[in-house]
């Protein structure tokens, strides 16, 4: 008898349980019922759409409940030896959201996640911030290894991917480009060949040797520099060398490279061990009269500061930073150093995190509806209308995206460190 | 004559074809790259000299790790932890000191408050961390500590990142041990060279201590049998302190020679080192001091020579990028035919 009462009990909360999750499934049925019914009301939009466009959009649409804030995530590299590279970024969309501080009648907030620099950092970012439900887009990322991932990810999902500071060819490639996937940095099919342009013109050298650190941005741009190089003024390469991340003693591959005793050693790599590097050449034997060059993976104070007084005379290729206009000294830099504390910019790409956030907002405006407080943003036309920019004014130029999204006005300069800064020296104006 | 069976040990034949084929590779791989002549004897000079340097740092750790194998039969994986906090504090004395101008007006005197800084930081880490983290499992079966000390060396490395942030610091400039000494028949860099004297120096001092003196008879004879070393009087567990505080003490000074090379530190550093520095203690038969010595140069001259001997004559596109295989295929080697390291002894516990 009490054998049955037990069972009998169980059963009871058996069906008591099964009752709770059959309303919680009502509950959930009910809401795509609700929304038709509003559906039916006229629509208030903004970009002219209607309920009818979410359904017909392939990814649905982004919906923010009225009050509710747009989130717009970023996935930087903020921490770690690169950090400088993603805080810039980072300071440059904060520049941008106060002073534009609503998209669409929301009000922006962040959700910022790192990046890594590194592909499983990109990868735990992607799927960070697609826990994240309606998040408008995403700012990101800083490194080219870590936004193959994050754009594979995301484009499943229908989320744009626009970065301030990847510049990896393959990312924009057609056979290789994700949907979702934009950047707002240049690419280093350009960077690469106005590196060797001012390699061969300006410094007249014949031969160069290259390092890469595996990472896809350095691969690609040393491999980008090489050919330029040889096509560009029949210059030699002498050795095409990598590294890994982490490495701290080069005399190995440096002493391998002195071999051939290159004019130029290339080594377009990230902050650590690019100034590891620079320091150890110069100890090399049949190095010290080589001349050194990187690029913008480790334009920054903080490679400066570790690389010591061996960085002098090193040449650097990155975006150029004279906009022309008065808006980026006037207003930009004075709010971006509020942001950073720090007393100069700590990298080159803030000015194109800056236009990302607008392009991206711009964007949103332009198809976003909103149906009874709520705001519909349909993902494909928002991704259409952000790759459809064309002859947008922003900071660092006019930007005009490709269809595998390319928008940057791409304009690269040289510097060289002298008495510990960098000072632009080509092109001349 | 009792006939011994002859078994085929397939395990054996398994191992010792790996190990042949990999040697094998290296001798041709060497012989076609010196047949290339594309590295001047100066050259394979300085991948030697560069690798002693680099070897004496990984020995200074491994001796760490070997010493307190010795007595307690387990492997202090905190040890890199250990390293890299007297590289981090003593950046903070550097960077002071550098602030302050004496740097620059006394260069050697700040030198040596650096050292000292590391020095003392690193003794007091390791003190602590037997303290808090191996005395209370003493008793506990083997992997106990094994896992305690992986949770240690965590602790540690993310409390100095919390402390120090992620990002890289550099060592203000010395001044000290910049530019080239050529003695005739060998250039080398200064810093190269006083790395080089200064790990001999300090691994002299410790042999001295361990066979000269009373403490080292008795570390030794703890090492040997805890319990009838303490039944002859010795005091066991201030035996087992002194250890762990010279292994701190060596792990101190080995990180100023490391950023006396690279420069850099960051909270990550000891963990690379770390993992080498174990791997030149049980090359060398860990537990042995001499053996992990030897361990480290063999690694660091591996690491450095290594990929442009064994890989250049193959043709192997950034041989260099490949240092670590080749560092750790001859650990594997090592293992397949000398099990207990080039010196190690046979375990009796």
């Amino acid at each position: 008898m009490q054998k049955y009462m037990r069972w009998s009990a169980i059963l009871v909360v058996l069906m008591l349980v099964l009752a709770a999750c059959q309303d919680g499934g009502g509950d959930g049925s009910e809401e795509p019922g609700e929304s038709t019914a509003a559906a039916s009301e006229p629509a208030e939009s903004m970009g002219g759409g209607s309920a009818a466009d979410c359904d017909a959009d392939e990814f649905g649409c982004i919906e923010i409940a009225e009050g509710d804030p747009l989130v717009i995530g970023t996935a930087l590299v903020i921490t770690g030896a690169n950090e400088s590279l993603g805080l810039d970024s980072q300071y440059g969309a904060e520049v941008a959201k106060q002073l534009r501080p609503e998209i669409a009648g929301h009000t922006v907030e962040f959700n910022h996640q790192d990046d890594g620099c590194s592909t499983e950092g990109g990868t735990a970012a992607a799927r960070a911030l697609l826990s994240e439900e309606n998040i408008a887009g995403v700012i990101g990322t800083s490194c080219s290894s870590a936004g193959i991932p994050a754009a594979e990810i995301l484009s499943a999902e229908g989320i744009l991917l626009v970065s301030p500071s990847n510049t990896a060819p393959s990312l924009t490639a057609p056979e290789t480009h994700q949907d979702f996937y934009a950047r707002t940095a240049h690419n280093d099919s350009i960077q690469g060949a106005a590196m060797a342009e001012f390699v061969c013109d300006v410094l007249g050298l014949t031969s160069a040797a290259t390092i890469d650190d595996g990472s896809a941005y350095a691969d690609q741009l040393a491999a980008v520099f090489a050919a330029e190089f040889q096509e560009q003024c029949g210059g030699t390469i002498t050795a095409e060398e990598a590294i890994s991340v982490g490495d701290t003693d080069f005399s190995g591959v440096l002493g391998n490279i002195a071999a051939d005793a290159p004019e130029f050693l290339y080594f377009p790599i990230f902050v650590a061990e690019g100034a590891l590097i620079t320091q150890q050449a110069k100890d090399t034997a049949g190095l010290e009269d080589t001349v050194l060059g990187g690029a913008d993976g480790y334009f920054t104070p903080d490679w400066l500061a570790a690389a010591g007084g061996d960085a002098e005379g090193h040449y650097l290729s990155g975006p150029d930073l004279e906009f022309g206009g008065d808006f980026y000294e006037a207003e930009f830099l004075p709010a971006y150093l509020e942001f950073s504390g720090e007393d100069t910019t700590i990298s080159v790409f803030h000015a194109h995190a800056f236009d990302a956030y607008n392009l991206l907002a711009e964007t949103i405006e332009a198809v976003a509806f909103t149906d009874g407080g709520t705001t519909y943003i349909p993902r494909t036309a928002l991704k259409e209308a952000f790759f459809s920019t064309s002859g947008y004014e922003g900071l660092t130029g006019t930007l005009t995206c490709t269809e595998t999204g390319d928008c940057a006005d791409a304009k690269i300069s040289v510097s060289q460190v002298t008495d510990g800064a960098f000072v632009k020296i080509w092109p001349e104006e | 004559m009792p006939a011994r069976p002859f078994r085929l040990d397939v395990i054996k034949l398994v191992l010792w074809t790996i190990g042949g084929g990999l040697i094998l590779f290296a001798v041709w791989g060497s012989i076609l790259t010196l047949q290339q002549g594309r590295f001047t004897p100066e050259a394979w000079q300085s991948f030697v000299i560069a690798g002693i340097a680099l070897g004496s740092v990984y020995a200074l750790i491994a001796l760490g790790y070997t010493l307190v194998y010795g007595i307690l039969f387990m492997i202090n994986f905190a040890h890199g932890e250990v390293f890299m906090w007297g590289a981090f504090s003593a950046w903070f004395t550097a960077a002071g000191l550098s602030e302050q101008g004496l740097l620059e007006t006394n260069p050697v005197l700040s030198f040596f408050l650096v050292l000292a800084t590391a020095m003392i930081v690193s003794m007091v880490i390791a003190i602590l961390l037997e303290r808090i983290a191996y005395r209370p499992l003493r008793g506990a079966p083997r992997l106990v500590p094994l896992i305690t000390a992986i949770g240690a060396s965590l602790v540690l490395q993310y409390t100095a990142r919390g402390f120090f942030g992620s990002g890289v610091r550099a060592y203000p400039d010395f001044g000290l041990f910049a530019g080239v000494v050529d003695l005739g028949f060998l250039r080398l860099g200064l810093d190269e060279l006083v790395v080089i004297l200064a790990a001999v120096g300090l691994m002299l001092g410790l042999y001295f201590f361990i066979n000269r003196t009373r403490t080292g008879r008795a570390m030794r004879a703890v090492s040997e049998d805890k319990d009838v070393a303490a039944m002859m009087g010795i005091n066991v567990d201030r035996i087992i302190v002194t250890t762990f505080a010279i292994g701190g003490v060596l792990a101190g000074s080995a990180a100023i020679l490391y950023t006396m090379l690279f420069n850099q530190v960051h909270f990550f550093m000891g963990f690379l080192p770390g993992i080498k520095a174990f791997t030149a203690a049980v090359l060398g038969g860990i537990g042995n001091i001499i053996g992990a010595a030897i361990g480290g140069l063999i690694l660091g001259i591996l690491e450095q020579v290594g990929p442009n001997l064994f890989l250049t004559g193959y043709n192997i596109p950034s041989p260099n990028q490949l240092q670590d295989v080749i560092a750790f295929s001859v650990l594997v080697l090592v293992l397949i035919f000398r099990p207990h390291g080039i010196l190690g002894r046979k375990e009796n516990a």
